[in-house]
């Protein structure tokens, strides 16, 4: 008897909130966090693990969400892009991002997002070659990258050198 | 895309895993990082009837730096590699070989142990672990043995690995003083992985190359040792004319892999192209 679509019971903490969950082993955690959980604020933009789009925080580090199992989840802790504010509120880098027009379909922008915070939290003042560098991760069809790097330097902490 | 169904089994001890491969060795995989194996199972390059994730393997964890050299547990992430500080006070070749290695979420989840046992004839550690003239511990069922690196890697894809068995430690030997390293590779502008990479341990004594070790990915089946270059270096001192015969002798060492994006010429002219430029980058 084939056991591979038994379903598993996984326990994590989203966004602050405690969920028991039952996935096939098979099931991307991005499938789970859109689909079972209903954030879709995390996207899927390819098949290959290049994209980004699919961006989020796994015990504090920026990771590609198509890429991990949901079983491999358990016990841990993850942050979606929903999770930066209550409500609709913007937080300073969703803000920087508005500012600087640092989107226009904003398909990349939840990915994005994500990891400039995994960035700012190891290079608190990048340069605009650790800016590039830091997001390689994150591709975007539309802006040619340039006001995105804009709207991070905007958020580069002043006089303190990484 | 989504993969095929399987079993998956969060293995709580080495025994266990090594006892699950054993059962149905062609049926199964281990599951490190994940960020060689999904992307593969999603496009449906694989369909393994069990995933054995080893994530939880406390064995198979940490960085130990002692007297005698450095042993690196098998799950270390390329993150992890990038930012230890006592690590890289000792072998900054760490640092700068992982940050040449895909993007950072890729880096916070692949580990160097996934890597050497994936043996991508274009993956960055394999010319690392060569310079560094590393050995690798390997669990099985009748415990552990070593392999050096140099004697680990044998085709594309391909590692003196059984299917039974788990790639648990890297060993790397405490360098001489006044050792210097270097890593470069072309990448490739879509994949980011080398199409040549060269990794070099050389140390001089009053200018001359005292001590030379090369290890070369991506030119070849699978990453290997550049012996006469490294051999014809020692006693000499780094002028120019020795640095271009230490290329040439490099890219004869091998026969080249020839694919859709580089030829093998190409790769024997970029085997030289980089030697000469990490060789230069060590020139005081
Ligand atoms: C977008 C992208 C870009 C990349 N760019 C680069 C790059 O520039 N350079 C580069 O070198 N790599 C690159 N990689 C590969 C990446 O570094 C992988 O993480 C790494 O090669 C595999 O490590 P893993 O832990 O993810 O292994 P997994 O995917 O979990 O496993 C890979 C294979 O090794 C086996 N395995 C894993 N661990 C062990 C073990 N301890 N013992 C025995 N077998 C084991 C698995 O069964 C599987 O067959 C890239 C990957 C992606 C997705
Ligand atoms: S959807 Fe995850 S990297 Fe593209
Ligand atoms: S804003 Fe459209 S993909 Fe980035």
């Amino acid at each position: 008897m084939s056991t591979r679509e038994e379903r598993h019971t996984v326990t994590f903490e989203i966004n602050g909130a405690r969920k028991t969950v039952a996935a096939e082993a098979r099931r991307l955690l991005v499938h789970l966090i859109r689909e079972d959980l209903g954030l879709t604020g995390t996207h899927v933009g390819c098949d290959t693990s290049q994209c980004g789009a699919c961006t989020v925080e796994i015990d504090g580090l920026a990771v590609k969400s198509c890429t991990v199992l949901a079983v491999s989840a358990e016990g841990a802790s993850i942050t979606t892009i929903e999770g930066l504010t209550p409500g609709t509120d913007l937080d300073p880098i969703q803000a920087a991002f508005h500012e600087h027009h640092a989107l226009q379909c904003g398909f990349c922008t939840p990915g994005m997002v994500m990891s400039v915070r995994q960035l700012l939290k190891d290079q608190p003042a990048p340069s605009e070659h650790d800016i590039r560098r830091g997001l390689a991760g994150n591709i975007c069809r539309c802006t040619g990258y340039h006001n995105i790097v804009r709207a991070v330097e905007s958020l580069a902490s002043k006089g303190e050198q990484s | 895309m989504i993969p095929a169904a399987f079993d998956y089994v969060r293995a709580s001890s080495l025994t266990q895993a090594i006892d699950l491969l054993r059962n149905d060795p062609d049926g199964t995989k281990l599951l490190a990082g994940g960020h060689t194996l999904l992307p593969s199972l999603k496009l449906r390059l694989a369909s393994p009837a069990l995933l054995v994730d080893i994530g939880d393997l406390a064995e198979l964890k940490g960085i130990e730096i002692s007297e005698t050299g450095i042993r690196i547990g098998a799950l270390t992430t390329h993150a992890e590699l990038f930012a230890s500080l006592p690590l890289n006070e000792q072998l900054p070749l760490f640092r700068q070989a992982a940050g040449l290695i895909a993007d950072p979420q890729v880096r916070n989840r692949g580990t160097i142990g996934g890597s050497l046992a994936n043996a991508d004839p274009a993956a960055d550690w394999p010319a690392v672990m060569l310079a560094l003239q590393a050995e690798i511990e390997i669990a099985g069922t009748s415990g552990f043995r070593t392999i050096l690196a140099r004697d680990f890697f044998v085709d594309i894809f391909s590692t003196v690995l059984e299917a039974d068995e788990i790639l648990a430690r890297i060993n790397i030997p405490r360098p001489t003083a006044g050792t210097r390293f270097v890593y470069r590779k072309i990448r490739h502008p879509a994949s980011g992985f080398a199409v040549v990479g060269i990794a070099i341990a050389l140390r001089l004594s009053q200018n001359l190359v005292s001590e030379a070790t090369i290890g070369v990915t991506g030119a070849a089946n699978h990453a290997f040792v550049g012996e006469d270059a490294a051999d014809f270096l020692i006693g000499k001192t780094l002028s120019r004319e020795n640095i271009d015969q230490a290329a040439r002798l490099l890219s004869e060492a091998t026969e080249c892999l020839s694919d859709r994006y580089a030829s093998a010429d190409y790769r024997a002219n970029l085997i030289q192209v980089e030697l000469k430029r990490a060789l230069l980058a060590l020139t005081p």
